[in-house]
């Protein structure tokens, strides 16, 4: 049993609209800055986005490919896993959609992997359809190192742990496999309005 | 740009809740460069969970997830842990 | 004996704030009574837990500031702008106020006089108050281990326990102020940010083989540390506290 602290508040915001935030997480105002290793920094000019696994060709971008492609502004509430949810974060980057354009596979899965060793897993489904995009900017500049840039993923409607940093490319795969915090007790789904955070939620 | 990294003391009071020992003098071996030391001295990074890293080679040593009635830890980089007890 | 002293009571209770002390104008000594407190070494540190009235924590990690004295528990709390949780500790907090507390933490970044030295206590802002710890257990031990502290700050404003380190310097303790951003009229000590030159003039040398405790921000620690190894000092004599970006 924990005890209050009298007139502890934190730096939470109020006048939040409750049905934006998913049950057990709190708004914030700041961006908070998680990482699981250090910050890579890819120089632009060996950047290059990949989609490979279960597909006929590999594709690839370079940064300069990768920018040609047409993107657009999204507007998301993100929610973390340790409880802060930032509402309304502007991004602009380049919808999976259209990254799998034309691609025929008979995956049902993709692994996100990141320079520095990180990875993510979702199903085809969640990424695609309007529901995932590779970012490259945040509320109009090019997205700083520390919060994945060159490049992330935006994933919003899963917890952010799922939206990988430093992201590199995409497997397709078959089977499922769970990813860098998957293994290790988050969620394997990570829905948070069903506050999906740990395995076995 | 790794201002954020701290040290395994930053996560001693955790590792105390769930080895039931100290552990920031334990002495690891990195499963990556065979470097031994103390886990005070790994490098500490918070995101989702805790992550400790090799000082020499980055090697993820360990990662720790916890909620209010279970830990799970992953020790994928360490391959031996001398703990004084 | 040793091991009991390293595991103390690591269950979170409830601590009474009886005192506070402010150090500078951003730096507030904060003292707790914490009810069957073991006694604690010279640089482990506690950590608070603070819950709002919706359940919402936060929780932090704070060096002891004091030399082991009974239940009293003092930390040395830097007020950060944006902090979250410094303020309601500098601003809100008042004595017969208690917050949930655990400790005493840590076992390797802590000295007790019976290791010896000779000491080298590197300090970078806030950093300094686990080393104030050492400093402050080896005064109440009586202990005359050759000792020097190299704390840099923004101003002289920022020195925190300022007349406290000019009234223990002396038998075998040295402080080196370094003011990086002002220096009051008349200032003949460091006056720029701690570099390898620095550190070669105010440090032991390697055959000394001095013992070093390096605590403050992240980039100052690895800055510092990297520059202690170019010096040739062994790299496993150099024990580091970080205090991320901000330290504080």
């Amino acid at each position: 049993m924990t005890v209050v602290s009298r007139g502890f508040r934190g730096r939470r915001a109020a006048d939040v609209n409750p049905a934006r935030v998913p049950p057990g997480q709190y708004v914030t105002r700041d961006f908070p800055v998680l990482s699981a290793g250090p910050t890579p920094h890819t120089a632009l000019q060996l950047w290059d986005f990949s989609i490979i696994g279960e597909l006929d060709q590999p594709r690839g971008w370079t940064w300069e490919q990768f920018r040609a492609l047409p993107s657009e502004e999204i507007t998301r509430d993100i929610h973390c896993v340790t409880k802060w949810s930032k509402l309304d974060t502007v991004w602009r980057g380049v919808a999976v959609d259209t990254l799998l354009e034309g691609i025929e596979t008979s995956a049902e899965y993709v692994t996100a992997y990141s320079d520095g060793g990180y990875t993510t897993n979702l199903p085809l489904e969640d990424v695609t359809g309007g529901k995932a995009w590779v970012v490259f900017a945040y509320e109009g500049q090019p997205l700083a190192p520390e919060h994945g840039g060159p490049a992330r993923m935006l994933v919003p409607h899963h917890y952010f742990w799922k939206s990988a940093k430093w992201v590199r490319g995409l497997r397709l795969q078959s089977t499922d496999e769970p990813g860098f915090w998957e293994t290790n007790g988050y969620h394997n789904y990570g829905d948070p309005w069903q506050e999906q955070r740990y395995s076995g939620d | 740009m790794n201002e954020l990294r701290l040290d395994g003391n930053a996560v001693a009071g955790l590792l105390q809740e769930v080895f039931a020992v100290e552990m920031t003098t334990a002495i690891g071996t990195c499963s990556g460069c065979s470097t031994a030391g103390p886990v005070g001295a790994a490098h500490l990074y918070r995101g989702a969970g805790i992550v400790l890293r090799c000082p020499h080679c980055d090697n993820v040593l360990a990662k720790i997830v916890k909620n209010d009635s279970r830990v799970w830890i992953d020790l994928p980089g360490i391959r031996t842990l001398e703990v004084t007890v | 004996m040793a091991g009991t002293a390293l595991l103390g009571r690591l269950t979170w209770q409830l601590a009474e704030l009886v005192e506070v002390v402010a150090e500078t104008p951003h730096v507030k000594t904060i003292v707790f009574d914490v009810p069957g407190w073991p006694g604690h070494r010279a640089g482990q540190h506690v950590d608070v837990r603070l819950t709002a009235e919706d359940g919402y924590q936060a929780e932090r990690s704070y060096s002891i500031a004091s030399a082991s004295d009974g239940t009293r528990v003092a930390l040395t709390v830097q007020r950060l702008e944006d902090g979250e949780v410094s303020p309601y500790l500098t601003d809100e907090l008042r004595p017969g106020d208690k917050i949930e507390l655990r400790g005493p933490i840590g076992g390797y970044f802590v000295w007790e006089p019976s290791e010896g030295g000779p000491l080298m206590l590197v300090a970078g802002g806030s950093g300094i108050v686990p080393l104030m710890a050492m400093i402050r257990t080896r005064a109440a031990a009586d202990d005359d281990t050759e000792t020097r502290l190299l704390y840099s700050t923004r101003s002289q404003d920022d020195v925190i326990y300022r007349d406290e380190l000019e009234r223990l310097s002396g038998n075998g303790l040295t402080v080196v102020h370094t003011l990086t951003d002002s220096q009051p009229p008349g200032w003949t000590s460091y006056a720029r940010r701690v570099d390898a030159e620095m550190l070669a003039e105010v440090t032991p040398a390697p055959a000394n083989r001095p013992r070093f405790y390096a605590c403050g921000p992240t980039p100052f620690v690895e800055a510092v540390a990297e520059s202690l190894v170019q010096l040739g000092h062994d790299p496993r004599a150099i024990k580091t506290e970080r205090f991320g970006p901000t330290g504080g």
